[in-house]
């Protein structure tokens, strides 16, 4: 059995996919970090800066609206910024009365919460398409040679390795549970809500167990092949002139659009 | 009650053998919570030889097998190619004693198929192109070339099994160990693995409840019963054995 719901690439030809992965998580970071870079209100930035998203979502062959259809899973948590509404001074829009307290809306206020929105949800989408685009395990090469700690990247290797063997683990356990939750005709099945805690608490701690004695397991696995506390790697990428062109002339654009947001 | 068996019941006049791949000299090991798993083991391997280790589950197959690259280190002593088996040759003893595990996901822990046969090697400091052959040399090994940048989670389990031995092949092991090779496998898959074991010219120990694999693959068995060796010798005359097997919980093929 499989659960591959995680795994967010898709196989394409194009001309993105083809890129030098470590061109496309140092353009990804340069999108994020302009993005936030960009004042409030920066209008024609954020327009600039969502072209050239677009852009790269077409040269994926994704489609146009690719990231922008998988963008709004991500929009709740921009949610959590709700509260600048009501916290920067400014002229008052309007009031209004939540249980005991008056919380009042200012412009400027406003002004900073679309900001944030638009600034994550551009940010999001970048994600999305870089993921769509990189294999993880060239992600996690392209990490590696920009020089990311070796202890960071191997543990996200080995969270990608066995995210899919713990799931697995998950769902036997569930399903097993399933087949033995029978119950009696015309009486309530599944037992009382305390008893039932009880059970999926068991079996949080079976899972616990589970991956702690498969993690001894691994490890005597490394052992047995020589691992002595250092992970070796080859590169299997190499930086073409194409990709050196890329990540120079998508910074440049980047760089443009900072210049626009604080025109 | 437990069956006592402090004198081995059985050994069969085996061909005598300088153990130059292999010896082990009255091994003993406890683990930390007191239970102890092997009570003095002694046995030798020799170039070619393809060894059956069965026994009912915790005779002590699995710790034997951990003890023989150092995983686990009790009293007694364990000897590969020669080299008595100390801290100091670890790394070179690893290299020479490919251990495959019982459960391929433990053993395929890279992101890619290509990165797990690459670990041992890479490991071992050899140059990249060196790396790069074995890679390739091994894959080919188990008939797998076409897998090399398939992501591990993606394979079936037959798959996986072969991928893991060429894991350990990809270091050109003097000696394979095998935990429960065939478990797990529908009839093609352990069809492809009895082929690929039957091929493949390396010594081998393999530790299984498989008796029809022992009979069909192994000349020599090792049968082990809490923690001591009882049987070895003669695959034929083992299995022949009824009273020997039916009193270790085995069954003749």
């Amino acid at each position: 059995m499989h659960f591959d719901a995680f795994d967010r690439y898709h196989e394409k030809e194009s001309f993105i996919h083809r890129l030098d992965p470590r061109v496309k998580v140092v353009v990804t970071i340069a999108f994020i970090v302009s993005n936030a870079l960009l004042p409030d209100g920066a209008w024609m930035a954020f327009v600039f800066a969502w072209l050239f998203l677009l852009a790269a979502n077409i040269f994926s062959r994704l489609g146009v609206a690719y990231t922008f259809k998988r963008s709004l899973v991500a929009l709740p948590f921009a949610l959590i910024a709700i509260t600048v509404l009501f916290s920067i001074p400014g002229k008052a829009l309007f009031t209004f009365q939540l249980f005991t307290s008056n919380l009042t809306v200012t412009d400027a206020g406003l002004l900073r919460f679309v900001s944030i929105i638009i600034r994550s949800w551009l940010s999001v989408q970048i994600a999305l398409l870089l993921v769509a685009t990189t294999r993880f395990p060239d992600l996690i090469h392209a990490f590696e040679h920009l020089r990311v700690p070796a202890i960071l990247t191997t543990i996200i290797a080995f969270l990608y390795r066995y995210l899919f063997v713990l799931t697995d683990e998950v769902f036997r356990l569930l399903r097993a549970r399933e087949s033995r939750s029978a119950g009696s005709t015309g009486k309530r099945s599944g037992g009382g809500v305390l008893w039932r805690a009880k059970v999926a608490g068991n079996m949080a701690g079976q899972l616990f167990l589970r991956s702690y004695e498969r993690s001894d397991r691994i490890y005597n696995a490394m052992l047995s092949r020589g691992y002595s506390g250092r992970l070796y790697t080859l590169n299997p990428h190499e930086m073409k002139s194409r990709d050196y062109f890329v990540t120079a002339f998508a910074i440049a654009i980047i760089f443009i659009v900072q210049i626009i947001g604080r025109l | 009650m437990p069956i006592s068996h402090s004198i081995p019941s059985f050994i069969a006049p085996y061909e005598a053998c300088e153990g130059d791949v292999l010896q082990v000299r009255d091994l003993h090991f406890s683990y930390p919570d007191g239970h102890t798993a092997l009570h003095g083991i002694s046995l030798k391997l020799c170039e070619g030889d393809k060894v059956a280790l069965v026994g009912p589950n915790g005779a002590g197959k699995s710790t034997l097998m951990l003890h023989l690259n150092g995983i686990l280190g009790g009293h007694g002593e364990v000897e590969i190619g020669g080299q008595r088996l100390t801290r100091n040759n670890l790394p070179a003893i690893r290299a020479m004693v490919g251990l495959v595990f019982q459960n391929p996901d433990d053993q395929l822990f890279s992101p890619t198929v290509f990165e797990d046969v690459a670990f041992g090697p890479l490991h071992m400091g050899l140059p990249e192109a060196e790396v790069r052959a074995r890679v390739d040399t091994a894959l080919e090994d188990v008939r797998m070339s076409s897998y090399k940048d398939r992501l591990s989670h993606h394979l079936s389990v037959g798959e996986k099994k072969r991928i893991a031995i060429a894991t350990v092949l990809s270091m050109k092991p003097s000696l394979l160990v095998l935990d429960e090779p065939s478990a797990g496998l529908d009839p093609r898959a352990r069809r492809t693995l009895i082929n690929l074991l039957r091929e493949l010219p390396i010594t081998m120990l393999v530790s299984t409840h498989d008796m029809r694999l022992v009979q069909e693959l192994f000349p020599r068995t090792i049968v082990m019963d809490e923690g001591r060796i009882v049987a070895d010798g003669l695959t034929m005359e083992i299995l022949d054995d009824e009273k020997l097997l039916t009193a270790h919980g085995l069954e003749k093929p």
